[in-house]
């Protein structure tokens, strides 16, 4: 049942999306908060459905986006994949591990809607998307991540609590 | 009862006199109070007076100094009440502000609807950007409910934002004409020719397929063409800021100044008696 919480949830971080975050840009790039939620979520070691968190949200973005639905939601998978893997490794630093998600995790959600808007045919310029959209869009997920991760450990401590062994 | 009657002779006169030197006293405060005493009297009223004013000013010090705490909680609370109703009579300039603008809005765009009557127009607000930030593309308000269709043009009171790529029931996705994908075949008035009008990641807007023949200017305006049946003609589009022409290309490029704010779009017009057409099927393949 707590699985539920997920729809009002990514859907006040669509509406948040559309809304703020995409008007608010650094020469053609903007924040991507979805992908800084989830990133921030799966980070926690006792949030066990971040993986249909990611489903859910790549779902979400890709019907109100004119980027292909498929793409979001494989981008937004692999990065709770890359999140589950360095958790393991940087445990004793989540910010660091957060960061490392999320910078990653932009590269490559950006790096796949590139390509595919580009077999769609639109006539984008690698050196443009990656000056004017990929980094400055990175930038930004990284402003983003501190903030968006104490929102998201509350969440995550008050639907997933933590057990604590004596 | 002679000692009786002797106690009750002296109450008697004790009363009396005691009465009388009431009345003596009392008559002479008022005398004194009166004024008609001349000046010792107002040498006694105006002590008197004074240490009424004295006693006064040191009973106030003192009721004041007791009753501090009471009177500054009042004062916290009455404070803490007027700046709650500044707050409220704030949000509702604000929201009150909001809605003069969106009245000049729609005035002016009820009054390019009058101007254009051949066309038919139903407003929409912009409730959203495109999530990502390589599509130039905005949300409106309407759909199919509405009688939205994919295609059909959208304007402002001062030209042309773009076209709708998609539709649900109660609201559109709409391609700005400053999407790397878009293209719009344009005219321009002043030279009177054709070209297309395109698109980028920027949402810089620039002008191809010019002729060489033609000469174009800075300044000249370009409108659309109608030619491919993806809008209708005549709706302005912006402004020719410079032209790049070199002798070795085919065709002369410019760029193009739009005359709509694209990052402050509010309201829309959806132009619903356009029905886009589409051309790809008598367009030749290529032949490997």
């Amino acid at each position: 049942m707590r699985n539920l919480v997920a729809f009002p949830v990514l859907f006040l971080v669509l509406m948040l999306q559309t809304t703020i975050f995409s008007r608010l840009t650094l020469l053609s790039g903007a924040a991507d908060l979805m992908l800084v939620t989830l990133a921030a979520l799966a980070i926690q070691e006792q949030v066990t459905s971040a993986w249909h968190w990611a489903v859910l949200g790549g779902l979400m973005i890709g019907l109100v986006s004119g980027v292909p639905w498929f793409v979001p939601v494989v981008g937004y998978l692999i990065v709770v994949g890359l999140a589950r893997l360095l958790q393991q490794r940087f445990w004793q630093v989540p910010v660091l591990a957060l960061f490392a998600v999320v910078f990653t995790g932009s590269w490559v959600v950006n790096l796949l809607t590139f390509a595919a808007l580009q077999i769609m045919g639109r006539p984008i310029a690698l050196d443009d998307a990656l000056g004017l959209v990929i980094l400055p869009s990175l930038l930004l997920n990284m402003l983003l991540a501190v903030p968006v991760r104490t929102l998201i450990v509350d969440l995550a401590n008050w639907l997933y609590p933590v057990e604590e062994t004596l | 009862m002679r000692f009786q009657g002797l106690n009750m002779r002296d109450f008697l006169s004790r009363s009396i006199q005691t009465i009388i030197v009431f009345l003596v006293v009392g008559g002479i405060l008022l005398l004194a109070f009166g004024g008609y005493f001349g000046r010792a009297s107002t040498l006694f009223s105006g002590s008197l007076l004074g240490i009424q004013e004295w006693v006064s000013v040191r009973y106030l010090a003192i009721q004041d100094f007791l009753t501090a705490p009471r009177e500054s909680a009042t004062l916290i609370q009455r404070n803490a009440e007027l700046e709650a109703e500044v707050a409220r009579l704030q949000a509702e300039v604000i929201t009150l502000e909001q809605k003069v603008a969106e009245t000049d809005v729609l005035s002016a765009l009820v009054d390019y609807a009058t101007a254009k009557p051949e066309n038919t127009y139903m407003a929409a607000a912009v409730i959203g950007r495109d999530p990502s930030p390589f599509l130039h593309y905005v949300i409106i308000n309407r759909g199919s409910n509405d009688g939205v269709q994919r295609g059909m043009p959208i304007v402002t009171d001062q030209g042309l934002v773009g076209r709708v790529d998609a539709v649900i029931a109660n609201a559109a996705r709409v391609m700005l004409i400053t999407d790397p994908a878009s293209s719009v075949n344009v005219h321009l008035q002043k030279s009177k020719t054709d070209a297309m009008l395109l698109g980028s990641l920027t949402g810089d807007l620039s002008l191809d397929m010019i002729s060489q023949d033609a000469t174009v200017e800075a300044g000249d305006v370009v409108l659309t063409s109608g030619l491919g049946g993806g809008y209708p003609a005549d709706i302005v589009v912006g402004q020719i800021v410079n032209v790049r022409k070199l002798d070795y290309e085919l065709f002369q490029q410019a760029t193009v100044q739009s005359v709509v704010d694209f990052t402050r779009l509010q309201i829309v017009l959806v132009i619903t008696n356009f029905r886009a057409i589409d051309i790809t099927p008598l367009i030749p393949e290529t032949v490997p």
